[in-house]
C-alpha cells in the first residue's frame, strides 16, 4: 500500500490529490509505527504528518492552484537514476542488518538496558520514552524545538505574518469560502462539538506524557488543530480577534526560552546545562519540575508556531 | 564556574538572545543585542580555544548524563579553531550587517534577520562542539532551515529559485547523513563519537556500516559542495543578500568539511575509510577536477559575484584533496586553508557587499573605475584578493604552501604543477577585476560614487588585515593545525 501510495502521489498532476495521498501516506507510516510498538513515534506522525501539514500543504495550494505543470521526460533521468541506486545500496545493506527483534541486536545491549532498568530510579517517568527524550538526551529535544522556532522565524521572514501594516488599508476580505463555510450547517455544529474536546485533549496529552504516548510535540499539534479548525469554519478574523497575531508572534520564542530557562537555572545551581536533578532540592523532583516545564515549553512552541504558520499562509491567500 | 560551563556557554549565547531579537520591534536594538551576544561569544570561543591549547580536551555532559546515555560536548582544539572561524567571521560581517541592510530591507523585517542570522550561526557552533553523532544532526536541521530562508530573502526573485534548488540538495544531504548515522546505531547500539569510535572497528566487514559511510560520504559531501555535488553553490551564494552571502560562504561549507572530517578520521577511522573504503580514490580524481573546473568557469564570469562563488567551489576542492591525500602535510593544508580561506572569502564577499551597496550591481562593468571612486574599499579587495591568489605574506600562500608540499611528499609532481596552474588561474580572475576596477574608466552614471561609511569599511579592512596577520604569523593557525593533523593521523608529534 505504501508503494501504490507513493506512486499515485508521483504520477498524479493534481496537487490536491497529491496532498491527500500524502496525509494518507503518513497515516499508513503511523499505523506501521503502532504495530512496531512505538506509540509516541505514532503519535506524532499521525498528528504532524497525517494532520498539520496537510493543513499547510492545502493552504499553499490555495495560494498556488491546482495543478501542477507536467515535468519533461529527459529531466527526470537522473533523479530516477539517485533513486534507484539508494534504493539498492539500502537492500544492499539490509543483508548484513539484525533480524527484527532479536534480543542480541546491538540497539537492545549497549545503551538502552540502562534506560529501560534505571531511568524510573534516576528520572521518575514511567514512560522510558519521555525520559530519553526529555532527560537523558534533554538536549536534542532542545535543538529539535530549536528547529521548529527556525521555522518559523524563516516563515515570518519571507511571508510575514502578524505585521500586516495598519498604514496599508486592505480591502476587508471578500471571505467568500468563509461565508460559503459558514452555511455548511453540519460543518458548523461538528466543530462546535469537536473544538473544545480537542482542546482539553491536547492538555490531556500535555500534561500526561509523563505516563503513557504523548508529550510537548504532540500536544502543541493537536491544540493548534483545534484552533485551525477553527479558523477554518469560521474565518481567519474571528481566529485572529482569538489569538491576536502580534502576541501571538512571541510565543514561539517565549516557549524556546522556557526551554532554556530551565537549563540555564539549572546552571545557575551548579548543575550542567538542562540538568534537572539541580532544579529541586531532590534529584527526582528535580526531574520531574524539569521535565514538566520543558514539556510545556515545548508544547507553547509547538502550537504558537503551527498557528502562526497557518495564519501567515491563509493571510496571503485571501 | 564560568569556566567549566564555557562549552554551554558559548552555544546559548547566541541561540537565546535569537528568540530575544525575533521579539524587538527595533531593528536597530535588535542589533545592538545581536552585536553584544556575538561579540561575548566570540570572547568565550577563544577562552575555550585558551583552555584546549596543547591537547586539554573538554568533554561536557548535557543534563548531567554521562556519555554515552547522555549527549556530551566535545572540545578539542580543531572544534576550538572551528568556533572561533564561526563567531569572529559571523560577528565581523554582523557589524557591516546594520548599514547594508538599511537599503534592501523594510525596517521592521530586520530583527527577523538578525534573529536567522544567530540561529544560523549557533547551530553552526552546535555541529562544531558536539560529541554525539544524532545530535549533529538535529543542528544540522536548524542551520539548513536557517540559510535556506536567509537565501531566498534576497533582492531577485532568482533567490528564492536558488533557494529551492539548495533545499532539496540539501534535504538529501541531510536525509543521508541520518541514514548512515542510524545504520551505525543499529550496528553498534550507540551514538556517542568516541564510543562509535571504538565500537565501529570490530564491524568493518559488516554490510550496514559500509552503505553507512556510503550515505554519509554523499550527503556530507553534498553539503561541503565537492565537485561533481556543487551545483546548487553558485546560484545560492549569488542570489543570496550581500552580505549574507560572506556570512554562508565563510562557515557553511567549512562547518560540513569539518563535519566530514572529524567523521572520516574519527568515527569510522583511518583506517576503515581509507584502506578498506579507498575514500581516496574516490575524493582525488573529483577535487581535481573540481579545482580546474571550477577555477576555468570562474575566469569566464562576468558577474563578479558568481565569479567569487565558482571560486569557492574551487578552493573547497583544495581542501577536500589536502584531507585525501592522507599525509601530515595535506591534512595541514586542508585544515589550515579552512580557516583561511574562511576568512578571504569572507572578506571578498564583504568588499564586494560594500560595492553593490553604492554602485547597486555586481555586474564587472558596473565595477569599472572603482579604484578611483572608492580607493580604501577597492585597496581592502585587492589584499584578500591577494590571499585568494596565494601571494607570499599573505594567509592564502601560507595554506597553498602545505599543499604543494603535501603533492610533492608524494612526489606528485604533477600535482604540485596542477596546483600551481590553478593559482595562476585565480590570478587571472582576480586580475580581471582589479583590471576594470583600476584601469577602466568608469559609467557616467557611477561617477559620484564614494567610500561607504566607515561601519561597513572597519569590518572589510579587519578581514584585509587579517588575511596579512595570518600570513605573517601562522602560529594560531597552521600550527595548531598541524597538531590537530598528528592527532588525526594518529602520529606522536
Amino acid at each position: 500500500m505504501l508503494v501504490a501510495t507513493v506512486i499515485m502521489i508521483i504520477r498524479t498532476q493534481k496537487l490536491m490529490s497529491a496532498v491527500l495521498m500524502m496525509s494518507f501516506f503518513s497515516l499508513l507510516c503511523s499505523c506501521i509505527f503502532m504495530v512496531l510498538d512505538a506509540v509516541d513515534v505514532a503519535f506524532t506522525e499521525a498528528a504532524v504528518g497525517a494532520g498539520a501539514s496537510t493543513i499547510f500543504f492545502l493552504a499553499a495550494i490555495a495560494i498556488v492552484g491546482r495543478t501542477s505543470k507536467p515535468s519533461r521526460p529527459g529531466k527526470t533521468l537522473v533523479p530516477l537514476i539517485a533513486c534507484i541506486g539508494t534504493g539498492a545500496l539500502l537492500v544492499y545493506a539490509s543483508f548484513d542488518m539484525p533480524y527484527f527483534g532479536k534480543v542480541d541486536a546491538p540497539i537492545h545491549q549497549h545503551v538502552a538496558p540502562r534506560y529501560l532498568q534505571e531511568s524510573a530510579g534516576e528520572v521518575g517517568p514511567p514512560n522510558v520514552v519521555t525520559s530519553v527524550l526529555a532527560s537523558y538526551r534533554g538536549y536534542d529535544t532542545f535543538g529539535e524545538v530549536g528547529v521548529v522556532f527556525t521555522a518559523f522565524i524563516g516563515v515570518l521572514l519571507l511571508l510575514g505574518a502578524g505585521t500586516r501594516k495598519a498604514g496599508i488599508e486592505r480591502p476587508a476580505p471578500p471571505n467568500v469560502n468563509d461565508e460559503s463555510m459558514r452555511q455548511k450547517i453540519v460543518l458548523r455544529e461538528v466543530s462546535d462539538l469537536v473544538v473544545a474536546p480537542v482542546l482539553i485533549f491536547a492538555l490531556y496529552v500535555q500534561w500526561h506524557g509523563d505516563f503513557g504516548p504523548g508529550g510537548g510535540f504532540q500536544a502543541g499539534v493537536i491544540f493548534a488543530s483545534a484552533i485551525i479548525l477553527y479558523a477554518l469554519i469560521y474565518g481567519i478574523v474571528p481566529a485572529q480577534q482569538l489569538l491576536p497575531p502580534r502576541k501571538l508572534a512571541y510565543l514561539p520564542g517565549v516557549g524556546l526560552l522556557l526551554y532554556a530557562g530551565v537549563g540555564v537555572y539549572s546552571m545557575l545551581m551548579g548543575g550542567n546545562f538542562l540538568d534537572y536533578d539541580k532544579v529541586a532540592s531532590n534529584p527526582l523532583d528535580g526531574q520531574h519540575y524539569g521535565i514538566l516545564i520543558i514539556e510545556l515549553g515545548v508544547g507553547i512552541t509547538v502550537a504558537a508556531v503551527m498557528i502562526n504558520i497557518f495564519f501567515s499562509l491563509s493571510e496571503r491567500s485571501l | 564556574m564560568i569556566s567549566t560551563q564555557l562549552p554551554a556557554i558559548v552555544l546559548l549565547l547566541t541561540l537565546l538572545s535569537a528568540p530575544v531579537c525575533s521579539m524587538i520591534r527595533n531593528g536597530d536594538n535588535a542589533w545592538k543585542l545581536a552585536m553584544c551576544s556575538v561579540w561575548l561569544s566570540v570572547a568565550a570561543a577563544c577562552a575555550l580555544m585558551a583552555q584546549v591549547w596543547g591537547g586539554n580536551n573538554i568533554s561536557y555532559h548535557m543534563g548531567g548524563w554521562a556519555p554515552p546515555w547522555g549527549i556530551e560536548v566535545r572540545i578539542d582544539e580543531l572544534s576550538a579553531l572551528v568556533v572561533i572561524l564561526i563567531t569572529l567571521f559571523g560577528a565581523l560581517v554582523i557589524s557591516a550587517l546594520r548599514e547594508s541592510l538599511r537599503t534592501v530591507m523594510r525596517s521592521h523585517r530586520h530583527s527577523l534577520y538578525y534573529a536567522t542570522f544567530l540561529l544560523c550561526m549557533s547551530s553552526l557552533i552546535g555541529i562544531t562542539i558536539t560529541g554525539d553523532a544524532f545530535n549533529v544532526f538535529v543542528f544540522l536541521e536548524i542551520s539548513s532551515l536557517s540559510t535556506y530562508a536567509l537565501i531566498a530573502r534576497g533582492r531577485d526573485r532568482r533567490a528564492l529559485i536558488a533557494a529551492f534548488r539548495y533545499l532539496i540538495m540539501g534535504t538529501i544531504g541531510a536525509t543521508f547523513i541520518l541514514i548512515a548515522i542510524g545504520f551505525m546505531y543499529m550496528v553498534t547500539g550507540t551514538l556517542n563519537m568516541a564510543d562509535l569510535a571504538q565500537r565501529l572497528p570490530e564491524h568493518t566487514d559488516n554490510r550496514v556500516i559500509q552503505a553507512s559511510f556510503a550515505f554519509f560520504t554523499v550527503g556530507i559531501a553534498l553539503k561541503v559542495a565537492v565537485f561533481p555535488l556543487h551545483y546548487w553553490l553558485p546560484s545560492a551564494y549569488t542570489y543570496a543578500p550581500k552580505a549574507t552571502t560572506a556570512f554562508l560562504a565563510a562557515t557553511a561549507t567549512k562547518v560540513s568539511l569539518y563535519v566530514m572530517i572529524r567523521f572520516v578520521f574519527d568515527v569510522y577511522g583511518v583506517e576503515f575509510s581509507f584502506s578498506q573504503m579507498k575514500l581516496d580514490v574516490l575524493l582525488i580524481p573529483m577535487s581535481i577536477a573540481g579545482i580546474l573546473i571550477a577555477s576555468l568557469t570562474a575566469v569566464f564570469q562576468s558577474d563578479v559575484k558568481r565569479l567569487l562563488a565558482w571560486s569557492s567551489v574551487a578552493q573547497l576542492s583544495y581542501m577536500v584533496l589536502g584531507m585525501a591525500l592522507l599525509n601530515l602535510n595535506g591534512l595541514t593544508a586542508s585544515i589550515t586553508h579552512m580557516f583561511n580561506h574562511a576568512m578571504i572569502k569572507a572578506g571578498l564577499f564583504l568588499t564586494l557587499a560594500a560595492m553593490i551597496y553604492r554602485v547597486g550591481s555586481s555586474q564587472l562593468r558596473d565595477l569599472a573605475g572603482i579604484g578611483r571612486s572608492m580607493p580604501i574599499t577597492t585597496a581592502a579587495f585587492v589584499i584578500l584578493g591577494a590571499g585568494l591568489v596565494g601571494i607570499p605574506l599573505t594567509a592564502g600562500f601560507v595554506s597553498k604552501w602545505y599543499l604543494i608540499s603535501a603533492a610533492l611528499d608524494k612526489d606528485w609532481v604533477w600535482l604540485a604543477a596542477l596546483l600551481i596552474i590553478s593559482s595562476l588561474m585565480a590570478l587571472v580572475y582576480i586580475g580581471k577585476i582589479v583590471d576594470v576596477a583600476y584601469f577602466k574608466e568608469a559609467p557616467t552614471e557611477h561617477q559620484a560614487v564614494r567610500d561607504v561609511p566607515v561601519t561597513i569599511l572597519i569590518p572589510c579592512w579587519a578581514f584585509a588585515l587579517l588575511t596579512i596577520y595570518f600570513g605573517l604569523d601562522t602560529r594560531a593557525t597552521a600550527g595548531v593545525a598541524d597538531r590537530i593533523a598528528h592527532s588525526l593521523l594518529g602520529i606522536a608529534s
